[in-house]
């Protein structure tokens, strides 16, 4: 088995997985229903993006690894998602923060491997590149509005963007395997990324008045399988039928 | 007869032209486009479909449909799931963009305009009901992943739109 090639797929769909759980909590619970109907979507989008990394990632790994019991069956250190995507719904500004610090890495991301040389990763890029194009446009216009709403929104935004923030170098920080994979040039070239994406984020956050924390520390640990408090919350939810009824199908 | 699939046999061609997208009853899968190959060997088919976004919930349907629907008439099918070339609405043919206008769903518009409709408010996506083009974008996101909801701002009714995606 190709072993970078493997935990590479792991990092690219656990990222879509979590998030799209996350936003898949919202379904019912959107502060109104264009916007429910929005982040649902989006979370649909992102999980049929993760069914197509961890069909490939099952055919990499060569066993009986099938989609769901690469989605189902791992535990917690295993998972290699960002600590950004698993961070609560603490409200909608947390919500559309979280969305729009992640979907300006996905679209970076997306752009470069679209140019992968690995066929499968090249065709799921290309086809998932459609779909985060609208989450970005839906995410940024958000953090606009909501900052330059009302005086509640706009507070509410800067408490959003002072805790989401620390998160967001795990991102394009490139450990050992994505920097084998660009080696490989099968992945992303995340110096190149990181340089982008904050010229992006720190232009938009001034443009709308919006603060970036002072200090520079940021939080890391998710590539790595090391996770906040707020992981096994979800795995639980997320596995609980799996856990319950072992082996259990539609 | 759709371009690509000119090489198969009529009766597979109409056997795959009854199978229907579930949220869109009104269009084939073939209207769609989601059809990319059919290869014949014998009684063997091996069918190539592409999702229209990478979340489409239909596609594990479509592929049972297109099994039971080549069985029906004698065939034993394999359908694969192909992901490249990426779905874009070039895929959807003349009749099927008329279908969806019939059927209350506005058709996408060529890429350019479709970009200025989602991203700059312009109105220019006809209404399905009173072709004024006086309408309105609600949301980027419809009630299924590929349309985005409108409204007419003359006859005030409410429209999914087939957003343009390439």
């Amino acid at each position: 088995m190709q072993d970078n090639l493997y935990t590479y797929l792991l990092m690219l769909g656990d990222n879509s997985m979590i998030l799209g759980h996350r936003l898949s909590e919202l379904c019912g619970h959107g502060p109104s229903l264009e916007t429910d109907i929005a982040l649902t979507n989006m979370s649909l989008d992102l999980f049929g993006q993760v069914r197509s990394y961890f069909q490939y990632a099952a055919k990499v790994k060569g066993d009986d690894a099938t989609e769901d019991s690469i989605a189902f069956l791992r535990t917690e250190r295993k998972h290699l998602s960002s600590l950004l995507v698993e961070q609560p719904n603490t409200d909608f500004a947390h919500v559309i923060t979280r969305q729009y610090f992640f979907d300006q890495y996905h679209l970076l991301l997306l752009e470069q491997l679209c140019e992968s040389n690995d066929d499968q990763i090249n065709a799921i890029a290309k086809k998932s590149i459609k779909e985060v194009k609208y989450h970005h446009r839906f995410s940024k216009t958000w953090m606009r509005r909501l900052a330059q709403g009302t005086d509640v929104s706009h507070q509410k935004m800067q408490v959003a963007v002072t805790s989401l923030y620390p998160y967001t170098e795990e991102l394009s920080k490139a450990n050992g395997v994505e920097k084998a994979m660009l080696a490989e040039g099968i992945g992303a070239d995340l110096d190149a990324i990181k340089v982008q994406y904050y010229n992006e984020l720190d232009g938009l956050l001034s443009d709308i008045g919006l603060q970036k924390p002072e200090e520079g520390y940021f939080y890391k640990g998710g590539k790595e399988g090391i996770h906040t408090e707020h992981f096994g919350f979800i795995l639980s939810d997320f596995q609980y039928m799996q856990r319950t009824y072992p082996d259990m199908t539609w | 007869m759709v371009g690509h699939l000119s090489h198969i046999a009529p009766e597979i061609y109409q056997a795959l032209y009854k199978v229907s997208d579930p949220e869109v009853p009104v269009l084939s899968v073939l209207d769609l486009g989601i059809v990319r190959d059919v290869k014949q060997s014998e009684k063997q088919l091996e069918v190539d479909i592409t999702p229209t976004y990478s979340g489409c919930p239909a596609m594990d349907m479509i592929a049972v449909e297109i099994k039971y629907a080549l069985e029906s008439i004698g065939f034993q099918a394999k359908v694969n799931l192909v992901l490249s070339p990426a779905w874009t609405t070039d895929f959807l043919t003349e009749e099927g963009k008329d279908k969806l206008l019939k059927y209350g769903i506005a058709p996408p518009l060529e890429t350019s305009l479709d970009k200025q409709v989602l991203f700059e408010d312009a109105r220019l996506v006809p209404c399905p009901q009173c072709q004024s083009s006086n309408t309105k974008l609600v949301s980027q996101f419809g009630s299924t992943a590929c349309k985005s909801l409108f409204k007419c701002e003359d006859c005030l009714e409410p429209f999914d739109y087939f957003k343009c995606h390439k």
